[in-house]
């Protein structure tokens, strides 16, 4: 079993997976419950002047019969009284010693900063997080993702909060900028210990087509929102690979934005993140999550060989880097298991209609390029006869092939195949090292 | 002579049939979602090739599973306009699911058949909800009318795609009730008789007309049809039952299964006698399983059927035979039937003989089944018709034509018995070769299939085919 403790900014949590600010930390009932589910830390709802909420507030994008692949809300921070909320901060240290909380505020002016700040050390909680980044609602009235856009604001509450706290202080960043590092920098000159992100990106997740009102409707409005959930994943990661490989960027990180299980939990931490937050798979699927995340984990630190949790954070940073340092002499092409194959024809129309055509099949006429590969990285501009294939034996003839000399690579098929492991992409030795397009250009031979 | 005017043709609501429940119930929405998403959207897709009638099988699944139900069930309609019907008759483990590519990921099939029934079904609930009709009825565009013989699938089918483009289809059936093997004889745990009408009722709508009670060869000849009309459709069937020549089976206790299925399925008075322990079926095709199961079902305590040959050799499906040993259906093979032992009028056993030892023996029973085959009667109806040895109508394969240039013909009276779809697609097959000879382009047909790539490559094509043809 490997050590999954952690520590953050002089914070010790006993894993690296954390409740985000959101509904399922807005009481001290619901935080309990999950750190008894094994949660090893809470961001409290963020905290701040009232406000109240309107109904409806959530909206989900389903795909294919998989619900809620993303999700957006237009829920606003705490609606309840802070007395009671700083009250709860405090009974629930006082009976989880062990685990982390951290306080997320949001509010306006210096002297507003400064009150809630003092309340939330008061109250016992390990850390503050400020929420610069929610985009709906809040933003309007100059906070959350408002102050993420102005890097100079961002950077001058930091400083305060850092004037302010005697526990370490995270900004947590909103996705909703041109590029990451301008509020990722700023935050690091106002003084932050560590860096969350990303909060949810500015939406609008669908429209009623009934009523022709986006969702999620306000009787007959609705109002952009933000957007989380497993589809945001891709971007999360991004962002936090680039604060994550940014010298300048000396901060921990704790990585948000659609993780759902060990694997999603493990690649956060692989590029950069030292804990993780989830919300939206808890509030589809409750607490309970973090019994594989804990468990799967482990096992694969294990498998890994990895004794700590710490092993594992950036260790995937030194693979990302400019698409001009790729090497332009690796090659690989896909091979079909052909016993495998179940002949569903996907790979065939996907490589056909999406990529090179460089799958064909064994029954009928066939439409795909059928020639050498003289056209080199230029489009085709030449348009060949079909070549009528040959049936072989009927189970055969469902089986498509790839012509190896035009397959360029690119995973296609592989990854519309619905057949694990049919179709893998094989590296083709070839004689010349590595060069990529900055060697080229180097050389000057591009 | 009765005729659409009373759209339940008198079928009596209190029938056996009624006792059924659906084997492949109607999917709930919920059900029908989740059973589309699991479509793969294979791309030229084996259950296509594997529908006689060629149905975009994968396109009409995604059609529901985008809630698009009017859409799905056009899809359906343009191949098959039975496909309300055959969405539950069809031999699908046979067919479209047997095909499915997840049977080679051992993985449950795509239930293809459900999912028809179920846009079929709740397209036409649309309609009727709406009042807007998938296919509007068409203004005649042709001054072409053509008579169908025989109110079953092939007809109804090759009616339905000519009144679509316009030509006067007249439908004549010597029988009250319409519809054919769908109303009379389809194992009622898959379709019964109520359903069958609708179905024939919505083909009437786009303009087919109807006409029961009238028998060519006795109300009207077959050479009267020729001389008023374009062209003519044979689509009749096949004849009774065959008997089999077996001593005592002249009386009371002795069936012929289509007699028996089809008084369960339309008879009120019909019922089963109550001292009915022990029913002997003789046959091995899907007819003698298919009484042996509704007998079982309604009870018969034992059911055998008895086959001359092995269980591998039985030319019935084997997922129809799993399904009636399920119902506690026993098969009996290698026997021959020898004679019907009587004590008076009632009978007591019949006698067998083993084609394996040879020994013979008695099984007692109350009744006796024959499920042996149905007589061709085409040459009933006119002797000008080219018949082949075993009785089928000769028609070209491909255009479902005659001998007789002006005479189509289509369903079992040209294939001897097979299912309602591929008497569907004969219906259909013959429908657009009679466009097509008048020069009407057929407005609905589902040959999509690399017709982009034809159109692009044609001349290419044939320059090709030149060279490898030296």
């Amino acid at each position: 079993m490997a050590d999954l403790s952690i520590n953050i900014c002089g914070i010790k949590s006993p894993n690296p997976f954390w409740l985000a600010s959101a509904p399922p930390t807005n009481t001290g009932e619901q935080i309990m419950r999950g750190f008894d589910a094994g949660w090893g830390g809470a961001v409290w709802k963020t905290l701040g002047e009232p406000i109240v909420n309107v109904d409806s507030r959530f909206g989900a994008i389903d795909y294919s019969g998989t619900k809620v692949i993303g999700f957006n809300n237009i829920e606003l921070i705490t609606d309840r009284p802070l007395d009671a909320n700083f009250k709860e901060i405090y009974e629930v240290k006082k009976r989880y010693p062990d685990n982390v909380i951290i306080a997320s505020l949001m509010v306006e002016t210096k002297e507003e900063w400064r009150e809630i700040i003092k309340r939330s050390v008061d109250a016992g909680a390990d850390g503050l997080e400020l929420n610069f980044g929610c985009p709906h609602g809040m933003c309007e009235r100059g906070m959350g993702s408002a102050v993420a856009e102005e890097p100079k604001v961002l950077e001058e509450i930091t400083s305060w909060a850092k004037e302010f706290s005697n526990v370490p202080v995270f900004v947590k960043l909103s996705p909703n900028v041109m590029d990451i590092r301008d509020p990722g920098l700023a935050a690091v000159s106002g003084g932050c210990d560590g860096i969350s992100l990303i909060n949810t990106i500015k939406s609008i997740i669908g429209v009623d087509l009934d009523t022709l009102v986006p969702k999620p409707s306000v009787g007959r409005e609705s109002t952009n929102g933000g957007y989380c959930g497993p589809a945001i994943k891709p971007i999360a990661l991004h962002m936090l690979a680039v604060l994550g490989r940014d010298p300048k960027i000396n901060v921990p990180i704790s990585g948000i934005g659609g993780i759902s299980t060990w694997q999603d939990a493990a690649e956060f931490i692989a590029l950069g993140a030292t804990t993780i937050q989830v919300c939206t798979a808890v509030m589809h699927y409750g607490y309970r999550i973090v019994d594989d995340m804990i468990d799967g984990f482990n096992n694969y630190l294990d498998n890994k060989g990895m004794l700590s949790a710490n092993e594992l954070i950036g260790k995937a940073i030194p693979g990302f880097v400019e698409w001009g340092e790729l090497d332009l002499n690796y090659d690989i092409i896909a091979k079909i298991d052909e016993d495998k194959c179940i002949g569903c024809g996907l790979c065939y129309v996907a490589c056909l209609d999406g990529a090179h055509q460089c799958i064909h099949t064994r029954k009928g006429p066939c439409n795909a390029w059928h020639g050498d590969p003289d056209h080199g990285f230029g489009p085709r501009t030449e348009v060949m006869p079909p070549v009528w294939h040959n049936g072989g034996e009927p189970a055969m003839n469902h089986v498509p092939f790839v012509d190896e000399k035009e397959c360029i690579g690119c995973n296609l098929c592989m990854l519309v195949c619905p057949v694990p492991d049919c179709i893998n992409m094989v590296e083709v030795s070839h004689s010349g090292g590595k060069e990529s397009w900055k060697d080229r250009t180097t050389n000057g031979s591009s | 002579m009765s005729n659409k005017t009373s759209p339940q043709y008198g079928l009596p609501p209190d029938r056996l049939e009624k006792q059924f429940s659906d084997y492949k119930p109607l999917y709930t929405e919920a059900e029908a979602l989740i059973e589309a998403n699991r479509c793969l959207n294979c791309y030229d897709a084996p259950c296509i090739s594997a529908c006689p009638t060629g149905i975009d099988i994968p396109a009409f699944i995604k059609k529901i599973a985008t809630g698009n139900i009017i859409g799905s069930a056009k899809v359906i309609f343009e191949a098959n306009m039975l496909g309300y019907s055959t969405g539950r008759v069809c031999p699908v483990e046979e067919l479209c699911v047997g095909a499915c590519v997840y049977n080679d990921l051992n993985s449950s099939p795509i239930q293809i058949g459900r999912l028809q029934r179920y846009a079929t079904k709740k397209a036409m609930e649309i309609e009727e909800n709406t009042g807007k009709k998938l296919f509007p009825l068409n203004r005649r565009k042709s001054e072409k009318k053509v008579a169908l013989i025989g109110a079953g699938p092939a007809s109804l089918a090759c009616a339905a795609y000519l009144a679509l483009d316009g030509v006067e289809a007249v439908i004549f059936e010597k029988e009250v009730l319409p519809g054919g093997l769908n109303s009379t004889a389809v194992a009622p745990y898959k379709i019964q008789a109520e359903d069958s009408i609708k179905e024939v009722n919505w083909i009437l709508q786009h303009g087919v007309e109807l006409k029961t009670g009238v028998e060519i060869g006795k109300d009207i000849s077959l050479e009267q049809l020729i001389d008023e009309y374009e062209a003519v459709f044979i689509g009749i069937g096949l004849g009774t039952g065959k008997r089999l020549e077996l001593q005592g089976n002249d009386s009371s206790g002795i069936w012929r299964a289509t007699d028996l299925i089809r008084k369960i399925k339309n008879d009120p008075d019909f019922s089963l006698p109550d001292k009915l322990n022990t029913v002997l079926i003789i046959g091995g095709g899907n007819t003698a399983i298919d009484i042996s199961r509704e007998l079982a079902m309604l009870g018969v305590e034992d059911v055998r059927l008895l086959y001359r040959r092995s269980r591998q050799e039985m030319p019935g499906y084997e997922h129809e035979m799993v399904a009636a040993s399920r119902y506690g259906v026993r098969l009996v093979e290698n026997v021959t039937p020898l004679e019907v032992i009587r004590d008076g009028k009632q009978i007591k056993a019949l006698k067998v003989m083993s084609n394996i030892s040879n020994d013979i023996f008695e099984l007692p029973c109350d009744w006796v089944v024959e499920a042996v085959g149905q007589l061709k009667h085409v040459s009933d109806i006119s002797p000008d018709i080219e018949v082949d040895d075993q009785g089928r109508v000769v028609v070209n394969s491909k255009t479902r034509r005659t001998t007789n240039p002006k005479v189509y013909a289509g369903g079992d009276c040209i294939n001897g018995g097979k299912e309602v779809v591929n008497a569907a697609q004969d219906g259909r097959e013959a429908a657009f070769d009679m466009l097509k000879s008048w020069g009407i382009s057929p407005s609905l047909h589902g040959e999509k299939y690399f017709k982009s790539f034809t159109s692009i490559f044609t001349q290419e094509v044939s320059n090709e085919e030149k060279m490898i043809n030296g």
